[in-house]
């Protein structure tokens, strides 16, 4: 009777005589994931449920993660099989406005100019002794945009799912801190002034309606393995500007993406279990997402100051730096910063045209660095 | 006088009027804030001068180009 009490209470302290450092450190930071997300309004509708993902899974015996637990359903069912990011994808689309992008066109090219630090950066992962696949993945986190991250290293590189979608959310939200120096650092106080005039709204129904199709269609034979993500996003954009599924493209941008950014938020949280997350390998993938994301700004900005000359000055270099992806975050920290240093500049319509096309450009960058890939015989 | 038109750089909702007619403004003081794309922004006065209409109200949608406050 005794012996079956104290095995009772030894069943009660297992989890405490489970707990190991790198656990105790991983709920730390959930925690500060948390901290981050309820306090400070960094990401919430990320940080929360991924902090709070962290701190699930390691919780020593819990047995979420493992098989037939639930969040290694949730994992395999929705991450592993791409429909999370995807149907992510979709709702972006249905709340995403391309018309400052059609309204001028040619602010795509900054957009791509703003994916070049991701080049770079997967140099710099091969280097470093990254595998291709990896480093495919590291350097997407400098297109600050999530879900393609996610999609990108759930399929590629799966064991860097945790760290390269934390970095990548992490880095957006701190977009308005990261990119204001290198903005200023790299145009003069002439150029940052630089007035830019009022986007009407000229674009027809049509063009809109056309624009997604169109985009899919041609991208998708340019870079084949991009069609799922080109795909997704510009169904969401159609049933936008097409008005005749509104139930449909409410569902988009509510209910369907709050209910997948839940789920997608609590499995890459648990997939931050302690004893595979703290690895140098880890700080090494916040370290060059950071250099990919100075990296893009510096491009977008340096495009743009292309572009000043080529437009005769009536491109402000500062809406370079909303080529990068993160939207609109980066749209609305070229308004702010074009604001400062002139009272009367409204930089921000273009800034979006420019950070829409830095949505397109993100997905193009993975598509085509996959598409290669695949070609290369590496996928 | 010269008349002065404060037009909306973009499309949008008026959030704010924080000046009235006959008020008297300096060059970059605050107007209306705009909000557009849920971002809020400041419309500034071109101009110093003298209030002399106001074209819009709180909660008012407006679009690009559209005339928000005269100065003289």
């Amino acid at each position: 009777m005794i012996e079956a009490i104290v095995h009772g209470l030894h069943g009660l302290l297992a989890g405490f005589l489970h707990m190991s450092l790198p656990n105790v450190l991983m709920i730390g930071g959930g925690l500060l994931l948390l901290y981050l997300g309820i306090k400070k309004g960094f990401e919430p509708l990320l940080f929360v449920p991924i902090g709070f993902g962290a701190v699930l899974v390691n919780i020593p015996l819990g047995g979420l993660m493992e098989e037939g637990g639930i969040l290694r359903t949730f994992y395999d069912a929705g991450v592993m099989t791409e429909i999370f990011p995807l149907l992510i994808f979709v709702g972006i689309g249905a709340m995403t406005d391309f018309g400052p992008l059609l309204e001028n066109p040619k602010l795509l090219l900054l957009g791509a100019a703003g994916q070049f630090g991701i080049f770079l950066t997967l140099l710099l992962a091969l280097a470093l002794g990254f595998s291709k696949l990896d480093a495919v993945s590291i350097g997407i986190i400098g297109a600050c945009d999530g879900p393609t991250a996610i999609y990108v290293s759930s399929q590629y590189a799966p064991h860097l799912l945790g760290a390269v979608s934390v970095a990548a959310y992490s880095y957006m939200s701190l977009v308005p801190i990261i990119q204001p120096p290198i903005m200023k650092f790299l145009t003069t106080h002439e150029e940052r002034t630089i007035k830019m005039g009022v986007v009407r709204s000229s674009v027809s129904r049509t063009t809109k309606i056309l624009f997604p199709i169109l985009t899919t269609i041609i991208a998708g034979l340019i870079a084949p393995m991009g069609v799922p993500l080109i795909g997704m996003i510009m169904l969401g954009n159609l049933m936008r500007e097409c008005g005749a599924v509104s139930r449909l493209t409410k569902a988009s941008e509510n209910e369907i993406a709050n209910v997948v950014t839940l789920l997608l938020g609590i499995t890459i949280g648990a997939t931050m279990e302690g004893h595979a997350f703290l690895k140098p390998q880890t700080l090494v993938v916040f370290g060059l997402g950071f250099v990919a994301i100075c990296l893009d700004t510096v491009a977008g900005v340096a495009f743009g100051k292309l572009m000043k000359v080529f437009t005769r000055g009536r491109i402000n270099p500062l809406i370079g730096a909303a080529g990068i992806s993160a939207y609109p975050m980066a749209a609305r920290v070229a308004q702010i910063e074009g604001q400062k240093y002139n009272r009367k500049n409204y930089l921000l319509m273009h800034a979006m045209g420019a950070n829409t096309g830095g949505q397109i450009g993100s997905v193009m960058a993975a598509a085509v660095m996959l598409s290669v890939l695949k070609g290369m015989g590496n996928i | 006088m010269k008349v002065s038109e404060v037009t909306a750089p973009m499309a949008g909702k008026i959030i704010d009027v924080k000046v009235e007619v006959g008020d008297t403004v300096s060059e970059d003081d605050e107007l209306l804030i705009l909000e557009a794309m849920k971002m809020e922004m400041p419309i500034v006065a071109p101009t110093s001068g003298k209030v002399k209409e106001i074209r819009c109200g709180k909660g008012d949608s407006v679009g690009a180009d559209d005339v928000l406050v005269v100065i003289e």
